[in-house]
Parts: C-alpha cells; sequence; structure tokens
C-alpha cells in the first residue's frame, strides 16, 4: 500500500554470521513487517534470524559528500595492517 | 464466536442426495477422508491464487501465492496417498483435475469467493485455525503417513493462521471502513465452521481406528483462540446464523464449479499437456 512506511530487512543466513541487509518491504508496523520480510526473502531457505528497521531511522551519508567523506583514505596504505611477517603456523588471520 | 449447537441429522437422515455416491465401505472410507483432506487444501489453495497479481501489495501478493503453494503441496501429498489407497491408477494430478463437482469433498468454507481482503482473511483464520488444530492431532495418526503429511503442513498451517490473525485484529481494529469490511467477511463465513466439526459415521469409523480426528477434540480450544482474536480485534462474535453442511457429501455451493472450470480447463482439453 502506498501509504504504508518502509522498512529495511536484515537476514541471518546461519548461526554465526551476521545479519546482512537484503532489501525492504512495505508495511503498517514491525509485526506484520517481519511477516513480509519472512514471505519475500526467506522463502527459498536464505535465513535463520530476521530484523527489520523503519527505513525513517536510518541516518545515511551524502552521496555529495563522497569525495570528502571517503577520498581521504584511499592513498593510507599504511592503515593496513600488511606489513607484518605472519608467522608460519598462524591460520586464518 | 458464539459456541453452536451439535449437529444432529435425524435417525435414519445419512443426508445423502440422490446424486450422492454409495457409502463407501471399509476399504473405501480411507480414500473418502484422503479427498476430504486433500481437496481442503487444494480448493483454498486455488482461491488464494486467484489473489496472484491482484492483492493490495507486493508483499501481500507473496504471502497469499506462499499460503497457496503451501495447501497445493499439502493436497498433492494427500491426493497422491488417496490415489494409491484406491488402487486404480489414479494420481493427484487425476484426482485433482479429472473429478467433477459432485465428487469433491472439501468443506464449504474453502470454496467461498474471496470477496475483499477482509473477507479473504476471515476465511483463512477461520479454516488455518482448524486446520492448523487438525493436523496436530492427525500428527498421532495411527496412519504413518497421514501422520507425517500432517506433522510437515502443521508448521506450515501455525503460519498461516498467525498471519491471518494479525490481518483479522489490524482490519477489526483499524479504520470504521476496514472494520465493516472485517465485519461483513466474517459474517459471511461464520455459518459454515459448524461444518468443520461435523462427525458423520466415517469419520467415527476412522477416528475409532485411530486413523482420522475428531475435531470435536480440539473444538473448545478452537472457539477459545477465535474468541481471543475477536477480542483483541473489538468485534463481537459474528450473530448465530443457520449451519450450512453437504461439503463432505458432495453438496457444493454454485462457487465450486466456477472455481474447477478455471483449475481444471487446461488439463481437461489438453489431456497429455507437459510444459
Amino acid at each position: 500500500m502506498s501509504d504504508w512506511p518502509l522498512w529495511e530487512v536484515f537476514v541471518r543466513s546461519k548461526g554465526g554470521l551476521s545479519h546482512r541487509h537484503v532489501g525492504s518491504v512495505h508495511a503498517p508496523d514491525p509485526e506484520i513487517a517481519l511477516r513480509h520480510a519472512r514471505d519475500t526473502y526467506t522463502r527459498r531457505m536464505e535465513g535463520v534470524s530476521l530484523w527489520v528497521v523503519p527505513s525513517a531511522q536510518i541516518t545515511a551519508s551524502d552521496p555529495g559528500e563522497d569525495a570528502a567523506m571517503f577520498d581521504p583514505a584511499a592513498d593510507k596504505v599504511y592503515r593496513h595492517p600488511t606489513f607484518y611477517t605472519i608467522p608460519d603456523g598462524v591460520k586464518h588471520i | 464466536m458464539a459456541s453452536t449447537p451439535p449437529i444432529d441429522l435425524p435417525s435414519g437422515v445419512t443426508g445423502a442426495g440422490a446424486f450422492d455416491t454409495p457409502a463407501p465401505g471399509e476399504g473405501g472410507a480411507l480414500f473418502e477422508y484422503l479427498l476430504r483432506l486433500g481437496d481442503d487444501a487444494l480448493v483454498l489453495g486455488q482461491r488464494l491464487g486467484e489473489w496472484c497479481g491482484h492483492a493490495p501489495s507486493v508483499e501481500v501478493d507473496l504471502s497469499l501465492a506462499n499460503f497457496a503453494l503451501d495447501l497445493i503441496g499439502q493436497a498433492t501429498l494427500f491426493l497422491n496417498y488417496a490415489g494409491e489407497v484406491e488402487g486404480k491408477g489414479r494420481d493427484g494430478d487425476k484426482l485433482a483435475f479429472h473429478r467433477d463437482v459432485l465428487d469433491f469433498r472439501n468443506c464449504l468454507l474453502v470454496e467461498q469467493p474471496n470477496g475483499d481482503f477482509a473477507q479473504t482473511m476471515a476465511r483463512q483464520f477461520l479454516f488455518s485455525a482448524w486446520q492448523r488444530r487438525l493436523f496436530d492431532h492427525l500428527a498421532g495418526s495411527a496412519d504413518a503417513t497421514i501422520a507425517a503429511i500432517a506433522a510437515k503442513a502443521a508448521k506450515e498451517v501455525a503460519y498461516h493462521e498467525e498471519l491471518a490473525a494479525e490481518w483479522v485484529i489490524r482490519l477489526g481494529d483499524g479504520t470504521g471502513e476496514s472494520r465493516r469490511r472485517m465485519i461483513d467477511g466474517l459474517d459471511w463465513m461464520a455459518r459454515f465452521v459448524p461444518e468443520l466439526f461435523e462427525a458423520d459415521d466415517l469419520l467415527r469409523f476412522l477416528a475409532e481406528k485411530g486413523i482420522a480426528a475428531d475435531p470435536i477434540a480440539f473444538r473448545a480450544d478452537y472457539e477459545a483462540a477465535v474468541a481471543r482474536v475477536l477480542a483483541e480485534a473489538g468485534l463481537e462474535p459474528p450473530p448465530a446464523q443457520r449451519p450450512i453442511l453437504g461439503g463432505r457429501r458432495g453438496h457444493h455451493s454454485e462457487h465450486l464449479g466456477h472455481l474447477l472450470c478455471a483449475m481444471q480447463f487446461l488439463p481437461r482439453t489438453y489431456p497429455e499437456a507437459l510444459w
């Protein structure tokens, strides 16, 4: 319905993984939003847990300020911890 | 919902009309019972499918289509098993698409027209609340196949009942218009509820063997669940109406024939069609 608010949907695909944004649904309230999220995004066994968040509650960065927000990080390679020697016995780092 | 009086037919009256199939013998009883279970799911699944592309929102469209697919899945399992029990080489498709209206054994509630969204949700809630309790009981059936189908389907139907209840509450407790529509929808559907609790000879026979579930066992629980949801929706129980019975014997409302016309047209016109 055009007058229903929008909700952002997050799905945890399996235990141990984080919830991940998958899309949005319209619904009149949080309970129905969860049902709609279930029926829209988990009908093929995609998830074991669902979050819905009112889209209006999300504060987003301004695409017009991309340069100031993100460009300064581009030439700071020293922020990546890639200059250490990893001992041979260490896995999964 | 006001509790309705038990249905007692005068002795000697079986409710059989001239066009009824003969009463089944012992071997046919299980087949008949499976038709009831399968046809309930098939007809309601087809009804819900009519909403496809017409629901109030794309999300609701998906919810209704999911319900329909769950129900058609149940129908497939029950009708395939019915064909096996019958032993005449008919499978679920044959029973679904090549049977005439008088041979359908679904309850009258599921064949009622969709009407508006409120009427559809009123029907869904009243039926799913019953079907969920039925399947909970059938999960302990002495017939292993029925028990397995019911155990799987009970989870699907629990979700149907919950979502339908949410909508009964929201529409009943919503705007003046949504409330009026939900009251009208419940008024339409309520007279078909007593049939869900009708226990005829066939049902009693199979219930004694532990195969079927006698719905009397969960009638009080059903009525309490319906009353809870109506109270939360701020709705009065629908006024008592004369119960309408007969679906289990093939006495259907005019609506079923039209539904079957749409559902059966293709396989009857092109019997060998594949896709």
